[in-house]
């Protein structure tokens, strides 16, 4: 029988949600990994029950964590990693040159057809890959290696890697995105990289169409248009037609284009989800109504979804990894959001329900069908 | 035996509910503890001490009958009570919020 689950990363440890595929009754197990942050956790597309986890804390660091049944029991890999070579400088906030530092794992990507090979972009940014199951952790230096890096400059969550989007058909062509320096493409599995942030704009730069430096919070991209990038900026809602070589807004209509989470349509590479904040320094939605924009036609006309969702004295952020889809038909879309709340639609967005539970502040969501 | 104190996040990664106890045959020093810490609880790897900077992880405290080792070298050796198992050598995470 068909299940879905959820992994919900949270500021103090991880949760699972599975249900049957009408989605309506959820059983929830956690914490694990209580009182640590989980930013993110990922399935292999390969073998759904093998489940990647990054669990650290400011006191006792990084720790990679490994399932193998689905996440019923974990086990410790290998927490090394260790940047490659000359560790470099990139810009602090205040404008001074600081070296690389290893902070922690933001983001898991397994590859889509080998379960022991994992991509895991850190803070600093970097990218690291595994092909053991993450016995062993190998930094890809080129990318922080890149002429521009000593240019970046972290976001205010931190200088994190935090998009990575493998080609399902070509591996070695990859898309990631980092805050805040921009989006990078590479076609030959790492070894070399290309700034794709021409088009993006950011007022907050003395150069605002700069080669890097833009804060970017999230890039999405659909399997069957794989020419199309979307891309939630921190300002601004972007989108490129030829695998980011330029980009232009699609913000439209919406009420404002800050926001962290991008996603799309399981089965319609044209339909888009984001979630609008009202400002970097405003970090909830318009008015304390909670609203998911949807657009149809790819970014040229949103429409507010609110059905399901609260529409007063909401005032919680919906982080760049806490929305995610499943595949199945109709197409299930998931947020969380810092206030804990787990919102769900089984119906292509337009109506909406809540978990039953009230969890740590969400950092990440991802759904899985399981067959 | 060395009895040993960890913060909650340790225990639930070393799944152990209480105090842990090392055999205290070859340990005299907080690097001792530390080395065998991890090789019985492989999950706690790093998670306390930095090995190539032979440094203690800058938010963990280590203290010892009412003493603060935090900033002695690691290969400082024990209190007479924490080697005869009196008193525990105990970890814990600096407070500093969250």
């Amino acid at each position: 029988m068909t299940k879905v689950r959820l992994l919900v990363g949270t500021k103090k440890g991880a949760f699972i949600c599975n249900a049957d595929a009408a989605r309506r009754n959820w059983s929830i197990s956690g914490p694990h990994f209580g009182g640590w942050e989980v930013y993110h956790a990922k399935a292999s597309p390969f073998d759904p029950f093998r489940i990647y986890a990054s669990v650290s804390n400011a006191w006792f660091g990084q720790t990679m964590q490994r399932s193998n049944d689905g996440g019923i029991s974990w086990e410790v890999v290998s927490n090394q990693l260790d940047y490659v070579g000359d560790l470099g400088t990139h810009q602090f906030y205040d404008g001074t040159s600081r070296p690389f530092e290893f902070k922690r794992v933001w983001h898991l990507e397994p590859s889509h057809d080998d379960p022991d090979k994992v991509f895991a972009g850190v803070e600093d940014a970097s990218l690291f890959t595994t092909d053991d199951g993450g016995s062993s952790w190998i930094e890809i230096p080129a990318l922080r290696q890149h002429p521009s890096s000593s240019a970046w400059q972290p976001g205010a969550g931190g200088m994190c890697l935090h998009s990575v989007i493998i080609d399902k058909n070509n591996p070695l062509e990859m898309y990631i995105a980092i805050s805040a320096a921009g989006a990078f493409r590479t076609l030959d599995g790492g070894s070399s990289w290309t700034p794709i942030n021409k088009g993006l704009r950011s007022e907050y730069l003395p150069d605002e169409d700069a080669e890097v430096g833009h804060c970017v919070h999230h890039l999405a991209r659909h399997d069957a248009s794989p020419n199309v990038l979307f891309m939630q900026k921190h300002w601004d809602v972007m989108r490129s037609d030829n695998k980011g070589d330029s980009w232009y807004e699609i913000s439209g209509n919406l009420p404002t284009d800050f926001g962290f989470v991008i996603d799309i349509h399981a089965h319609e590479p044209e339909t888009l989800f984001v979630v609008p904040i009202k400002s970097d320094s405003e970090h909830f939605p318009l008015d304390g109504a909670l609203k998911v924009f949807r657009s149809q036609t790819g970014g040229v006309e949103w429409e507010p979804l609110t059905k399901g969702l609260p529409q007063s004295n909401c005032y919680v952020n919906v982080l760049r990894d806490a929305m995610s889809v499943d595949q199945l038909d109709p197409c299930g879309i998931y947020f969380g959001t810092t206030g804990g709340t787990l919102h769900l639609s089984s119906d292509g967005g337009s109506s909406w329900d809540m978990l039953d539970a009230d969890f740590p502040a969400i950092l990440s969501v991802e759904a899985q069908v399981i067959p | 035996m060395i009895r040993v104190r960890l913060p909650s996040q340790l225990r639930i990664l070393a799944s152990i509910d209480d105090e842990l106890e090392l055999p205290s045959t070859c340990i005299k020093t907080v690097l001792d503890v530390l080395v065998q810490l991890e090789t019985l609880y492989p999950t706690l790897d790093g998670t306390l001490w930095n090995k190539k900077l032979m440094a203690r992880r800058p938010y963990v405290r280590i203290f010892a009958c009412q003493e603060d080792l935090s900033t002695f070298p690691l290969d400082y050796v024990l209190p007479k009570d924490v080697l005869n198992g009196d008193e525990p050598i105990v970890f814990i995470g600096a407070i500093a919020g969250g």
